[in-house]
């Protein structure tokens, strides 16, 4: 049995390829076709119902054998998709007809992507430039199958479209709305997130060096800082919107509240970082206030700044977000979900959350690039 | 001596490579070395000649790459299962949520011992480093010396013949480790154990050895053993004897010959 | 008590300082609207009278700090608290849905944490996942999931506290897995030399080495709740909670309703935190903690 390296998803995909042909018909017309030869009806997976479970069967066969890691995670990833790509376009046009052999099958297809998953994340490649790549295609691969189920499970099952539309649904609504999520995005980010998180940040720093400046302001706002970074600040939306209006300079001025302290707190935190030796190093070449903070407590204080940076890119987009729930002129992020979702246009909902989720990541992104410039220096930078 | 009692550890051409990212590094080479029961031996080199890396297969906690090696008469990893012996490492690595007392009886916990047996053992061994009244502490309530030797208590708590010591004494400062070091010879001559202690202080393995494992780097191998001739009853001040003066010397001859030069 | 007493002193300044400065800003915010009802009434009061009735305004742009305490008290310990107008209802209400939410959340991110420490596909597949998505605006999915869940029949309590639920399993998961490698090598490599079985590690080493990160990601992952619960009630036009009391006042200008909605959900969000920071504080004691 040398030759032989059975895994647990593997045998559980056989069983359940296994089951499946035993059950037979992978659909309503399926069923319907079988139970009356004599009518000629067309049913999905016609030609390709067994090329399927072959497929799968054959994969899962083939990963036992000892192979290379490499082949037999080529071998999953290849068997795994191509048998969820063809689930997928069959069922087009009889959405909401599958019966449990389509959902077994796609248990054991899913199955196979967890086992090339586990085979891929048990790798240990030599060069750096394999292991980086690794660290993409996982999860990669995992975030795939969560879009492949999501499809595979709203279209067999026939979920209603204002409850889960499926992917694919969002990907073209995201396609035809361009203009539309175009204005959205230069209303909520370009003009309220960004002036927002420029200012609120700017003025926390600023107050930060004022308060390490005067010892007295930073007893009496440290405290409160940490305590305000736990209060619902989302709720001052309402007052902003009646004091600047439903444009954006409300929602900026939300963004201003909302990522002001984290910056406070953050800066003031990082400022008494620098190390006392460091600090009386200074002192000895009887360095002024403001060199030793440009030169010494500034460049310290960088990772903390940084990362109340990070902590602000989210922040300031949800502040803004949410502040548009309060009334906005008619465009908007915040202002599409709220309509849309009245509406029951629940894939526009998706398309906009989306572009949300995509706007969060590049903009918390840019700003992990710039600290990483900034201060390459630092341990936590360093070693990777 | 190794022919009166039976080997406790016993490697044969012993060597340990790691994989790293700027290549293979060979932390051990070579090593022919036995050690009997009841002796106290002593490893001692450069940092980077192995030591602790040697004290680590000895305790399945790295794995040779080549070479063999046996722990009581087995491998290491059968050694591990029978818990054949005890571990004191750099520090005391004493678990901040328990008390003394718990602290060593975590292994007896481990083990399934009953509560009496366990209050039992307790209380033996925090007897034996002079660490009763202390129980109820917790680790932050206690010096670094004490802390050491509740450590060293929690590796005795399970009566294993044999003592790994990892420079356990290495973060004291010299009055405190004096003090210890006093301690630990006249534990050894209660208990009669089988001691392995990884140092890099010449004083303090020639204080305490019945033989001296000198190691030199790149690779890690055995550069010298010098056998003790010190009596076995030895008061502090036996380190101002020619006799101790002449071992030391020896060691650290010892030392700068398999030492190369380049750092 | 030396740090209490030496922050007392400037945070009570601070804080007096911002009250006056909010009282200035009354005056001088609602001036217009006053100068305007005054040239309308013809009147032409002094300066004395002229603040004063600035800071009485019943839709006051910026209302004076007593108005929002005086409609504050009236709301919260003289109405019954059956009444939908009682603050003390409406914050029950937003509370049960946090709790709940929190509750939740809280298991879940647990769990997460557990089965990311333990099996290795899930730390490469699912934790990258996980710290992707804190950069994401999870908040901007509230919506959708009360009116989703609400086509399909759920109402009430549990979509808000869904909403919850999923703004605090994140920083519970990444501060468990944090916590659950916090052990430094040489714990484990101790635990190895006793071999013990990975159960006996998880429990006696893993598990309580965890206890601090859990208390520090729980403080967070409550206020988040709050908020997600807050957030939760807006878009239905909920009949009751904090949420619902913002979007009322927001509605009918009632500016004085939505400031003392705004006191009662910080007050519960401080509370919230200090609970759980009295509870960690109260383990890490029992757990043999240095005394700060």
């Amino acid at each position: 049995m040398n030759w032989l390296k059975p895994s647990w998803q593997a045998v559980l995909a056989i069983v359940l390829c296994v089951v499946a042909i035993a059950l037979g018909a992978m659909s309503k017309p399926e069923a319907a076709a079988l139970a009356d030869p004599a009518v000629s009806i067309n049913y999905p997976y016609l030609g390709t119902k067994g090329v399927m479970l072959g497929l799968a069967i054959v994969a899962a066969l083939v990963s036992m054998i000892r192979i290379p890691s490499l082949a037999e995670a080529v071998v999953l990833f290849v068997g795994a998709h191509l048998v969820a790509w063809l689930l997928i376009s069959g069922i087009a046009g009889f959405e909401g007809t599958a019966l449990a052999p389509y959902f077994l099958l796609l248990t054991a297809a899913w199955l196979l992507g967890w086992r090339c998953v586990a085979v891929l994340s048990g790798l240990r490649p030599m060069a750096s430039s394999a292991r980086n790549a690794l660290r993409l295609i996982i999860p990669a691969i995992f975030g795939a199958w969560i879009l492949i189920i999501w499809e595979a499970v709203t279209r067999g099952a026939g979920i209603p479209f204002i409850l889960l539309p499926p992917p694919s649904a969002i990907g073209v609504r995201i396609a035809n709305s361009l203009p539309v999520l175009g204005a959205d995005v230069r209303q909520t980010i370009f003009k309220a997130v960004i002036f927002g998180y420029v200012v609120g940040s700017g003025a926390g720093f600023i107050t930060a060096i004022l308060a390490d400046r005067v010892p007295f302001l930073r007893r009496g706002l440290l405290p409160i800082g940490n305590m305000v970074s736990a209060l619902p600040i989302i709720g001052v939306a309402p007052i902003m919107v009646m004091w600047f209006g439903f444009d954006w300079q409300s929602k900026a001025a939300v963004v201003i509240i909302m990522t002001f302290f984290p910056m406070l707190v953050n800066t003031v935190a990082g400022l008494a970082a620098s190390g006392h030796m460091e600090r009386d190093l200074m002192r000895t070449y009887a360095s002024g206030y403001w060199p030793t903070l440009i030169k010494l407590r500034l460049p310290a204080a960088a990772p903390f700044t940084f990362n109340a940076l990070k902590i602000n890119s989210t922040l300031a987009l949800i502040g803004a977000i949410v502040a548009e729930f309060f009334g906005t002129p008619v465009v908007g992020m915040g202002f599409r979900i709220s309509t849309e979702v009245g509406r029951m246009n629940i894939d526009m909902v998706w398309a906009e959350i989306a572009v949300a989720a995509l706007a969060g990541s590049v903009f918390y992104g840019v700003v992990a690039l710039v600290e990483r410039a900034v201060t390459f220096w630092h341990p936590s930078v360093r070693g990777g | 001596m190794t022919g009166i009692s039976p080997a406790v550890v016993a490697a044969s051409k012993l060597g340990l490579t790691f994989q790293t990212n700027d290549g293979p590094v060979q932390a051990l080479s070579n090593v022919d070395l036995t050690i009997g029961k009841g002796e106290f031996v002593s490893f001692i080199g450069p940092s980077g000649c192995g030591k602790t890396t040697l004290l680590r297969v000895i305790a399945d906690l790295e794995k040779p790459t080549s070479g063999t090696i046996s722990v009581n008469g087995m491998t290491p990893e059968q050694a591990r299962e029978k818990r054949a012996y005890g571990y004191v490492f750099q520090a005391a690595a004493l678990f901040p949520w328990r008390t003394i007392e718990r602290n060593v009886g975590l292994p007896l916990e481990i083990m399934g011992l009953s509560r009496a047996e366990q209050a039992e053992r307790i209380k033996r061994t925090l007897d034996l480093v002079n660490l009763s009244g202390f129980e109820k502490k917790y680790p932050w309530q206690l010096s670094g010396g004490m802390q050491q030797r509740a450590s060293i208590a929690r590796a005795l708590a399970f009566d294993a013949d044999l003592l790994l010591m990892d420079e356990p004494f290495g973060a004291l400062d010299e009055i405190v480790r004096d003090h210890l070091n006093e301690q630990l010879l006249e534990l050894w001559g209660r208990t009669n154990k089988t001691i392995c202690f990884v140092t890099h202080s010449i004083p303090e393995a020639v204080y305490l050895s019945t033989r001296i494992v000198v190691m030199s780097p790149r690779p890690g191998r055995v550069s010298d053993i010098i056998e003790s001739t010190l009596p076995k009853e030895r008061p502090l001040d036996i380190r101002e004897t020619p006799e101790f003066l002449a071992i030391a010397a020896r060691v650290r001859d010892g030392l700068r010959a398999g030492h190369s030069y380049d750092d | 008590m030396d740090s209490f007493r030496d922050k007392l002193i400037p945070v009570t300044s601070i804080v007096a300082g911002m009250v006056v400065l909010w009282y200035v800003m009354a005056v001088i915010l609602n001036a217009p609207f006053q100068r305007d009802l005054d040239t309308r009434a013809n009147e032409t009061p002094g300066t004395v009278e002229f603040i004063g009735k600035t800071l009485a305004q019943p839709k006051p742009t910026l209302p004076a700090p007593h108005q929002v305490a005086v409609n504050f008290f009236e709301n919260t310990f003289l109405r019954p608290i059956t009444s939908s107008r009682s603050l003390v209802y409406n914050a029950w209400v937003t509370l049960s849905s946090t709790l709940l939410g929190f509750a939740f959340g809280t298991a879940l991110g647990i769990i997460i944490a557990v089965g990311i420490v333990h099996v290795a596909t899930l730390d490469r597949s699912l934790m990258p996942w996980i710290i992707a998505s804190q950069t994401i605006p999870i908040l901007a999915v509230a919506p959708m999931i009360i009116v989703v869940l609400a086509a399909i029949g759920i109402t009430g309590l549990i979509p808000k506290a869904m909403i919850s639920t999923y703004l605090s399993f994140f920083p519970v998961t990444v501060g468990m897995v944090k916590g659950l490698r916090s052990p430094e090598i040489m714990h484990l490599d101790l635990m190895h030399t006793y071999n013990a079985s990975p159960s006996q590690t998880f429990w006696k080493l893993r598990v309580p080495a965890s206890v601090p990160f859990l208390f520090t990601s729980m403080k967070v992952a409550v206020a988040a709740s709050l908020v997600g619960a807050i957030v939760g009630e807006l878009p239905t036009g909920a009949v009751a909670g904090i949420g619902a009391k913002l979007l009322a006042g927001a509605y009918y200008s009632q500016s004085i309703d939505i400031w003392s909605a705004l006191v009662a959900g910080s007050i519960v969000a401080a509370l919230l935190v200090m609970v759980v920071g009295i509870a960690g504080r109260l383990v890490d004691r029992a757990m043999g903690g240095r005394p700060a």
